[in-house]
């Protein structure tokens, strides 16, 4: 069990990265690749609080206890993934915008069809 | 005890993952990755992270799926239109 | 390059990264371990600063100028969507009817809004003390707002949400963020130091300096932003309609 522990969270954060590349490359349909990206940014997430757990700590928030009584997990890697949750979702959007125009000037949403389109 | 709920959410995790990548048709992917949202949040919260537990779930399981039902919506809407010509 | 070449493509280089990342993930730090000099670093400045919940110190002063390229991130994706969902010359809108909704569908929508809208200001407020902060609170309120289209409809929907105030607001925000800076600068320190205000009395509302200031700035600036957004897309799927696909009918009758 705690040799699984030691590297088990970055292993599924790799899991993750992986199968999500793996659908943006197989995707064939434009929407379907955004939701995979968003699945890839999901892996960050998970690697950036792995790095930053600590057995038996509570989280960095001492409104309720005494500064100092407890040990606390790291706030910096939280505060990075925190942040880019939401901008992340913007950016999502603004690919989706993006494929809505490919819908509207192309007619099509497939990958493939469109490299034909250009070609 | 922390250990093996830390694993489930991971597994968890990986498992919805592979479904939302899995699922081709979008509107099935939005739903998918809803569940991801939320299943992200409780490993957060698990991990001890309340901050991103709670920015996740507002984000991954409602504004990023809505995002995607509305593009499907807008997309779908615009093919039928088209459809309708000669 | 056709599928099959870049199946097996994507298939060696995602082997190849898949390899180099367990590698490093074999080598990284034990998960769960007890060394981590930069987040007790961060805890101790926090504290110093008399704000409770260190990730909002980190984000609002520790590494505020970071967070400035955030949201300067988050302005210009917003003003990208704007700008590419906007009504062209080929397209107009066509208002949609309003639809009945069903009973409870109403009733729940109207009462969990106060509740959500309410939620997503409280976490705001409250981002230097307890979970929560601009960024988690700006999109709750938001997306309250919009239960407005589930429980009524859309009409009552435009009519709360006037979108050139929110975008108004969009940058009012962006631009509160840079004048609180811009205030540590002219306050003989440094851009976004947060040395301006009193760091006040440990977990109460006021305390952490500029920190409260910034999270507000932050706050109204997702939930401007992300109504924005939304209110673009809701824009496209249900009232914006391309031209040629209307004319295509017309040209049918007129054949017959």
């Amino acid at each position: 069990m705690t040799a699984l522990m030691h590297a088990l969270p970055y292993l599924v954060a790799v899991w993750v990265l992986l199968i999500g590349c793996y659908g943006l490359a197989t995707s064939r349909n434009l929407i379907h690749a955004v939701g995979c990206l968003s699945v890839c940014q999901a892996a960050t997430y998970v690697l950036l609080l792995a790095v930053g757990y600590r057995d038996d700590a509570t989280a960095p928030v001492f409104s309720d206890i005494q500064p100092g009584s407890r040990p606390v997990v790291d706030p910096v890697v939280q505060a990075l993934a925190l942040t880019d949750v939401v901008v992340g979702a913007t950016v999502t959007a603004l690919l989706l915008a993006l494929v809505v125009q490919v819908a509207k000037r192309h007619g099509t949403l497939d990958p493939d069809e469109l490299s034909e389109l250009r070609g | 005890m922390a250990d093996v709920v830390i694993v489930v959410a991971l597994l968890l995790v990986a498992a919805a993952a592979t479904c939302a990548v899995l699922v081709r048709d979008p509107v099935r992917q939005a739903l998918v990755l809803a569940v991801l949202g939320v299943v992200l949040a409780v490993l957060f919260t698990v991990l001890q992270a309340p901050d991103v537990a709670l920015s996740q779930l507002a984000v991954g399981s409602a504004l990023t799926p809505l995002l995607l039902l509305l593009t499907v919506r807008k997309v779908r809407r615009r093919a039928r239109q088209e459809g309708r010509g000669p | 390059m056709t599928r099959g070449i870049r199946l097996w493509l994507v298939a060696a280089g995602g082997a190849g990264l898949a390899a180099l990342l367990v590698a490093a993930c074999l080598d990284l730090p034990r998960f769960g371990g007890d060394r981590h000099p930069y987040g007790d670093r961060a805890v101790r400045a926090a504290l110093a600063r008399h704000t409770a919940n260190t990730v909002a110190s980190v984000n609002f002063d520790q590494r505020a100028f970071d967070t400035l390229g955030e949201m300067t991130i988050l302005f210009a994706a917003v003003l990208g969507c704007v700008v590419l969902l906007r009504q062209t010359r080929d397209e107009h809108r066509a208002r949609p009817a309003p639809e009945p909704v069903a009973r409870p569908v109403r009733r729940y929508a109207l009462l969990v809004l106060p509740v959500a809208l309410l939620t997503g200001l409280y976490v705001i407020a409250h981002g230097q003390l307890s979970p929560g902060g601009g960024f988690q609170g700006g999109v709750v309120a938001a997306t309250a707002l919009h239960l407005l289209y589930l429980g009524a409809d859309y009409r009552a929907l435009e009519r709360v949400r006037p979108i050139g105030l929110y975008e108004v607001g969009d940058a009012i925000a962006a631009c509160a963020y840079l004048v609180t800076g811009l205030a540590g600068l002219i306050g003989g320190t440094a851009f976004l130091a947060n040395t301006l205000l009193p760091y006040g009395t440990f977990n109460t509302l006021s305390s952490g300096g500029t920190v409260p200031l910034l999270n507000a700035a932050i706050g109204m600036e997702v939930a401007c932003a992300v109504v924005v957004l939304l209110a673009r897309f809701l824009d496209q799927a249900v009232e914006i309609e391309s031209l040629t696909g209307i004319k295509t009918p017309t040209d049918k009758e007129r054949g017959k």
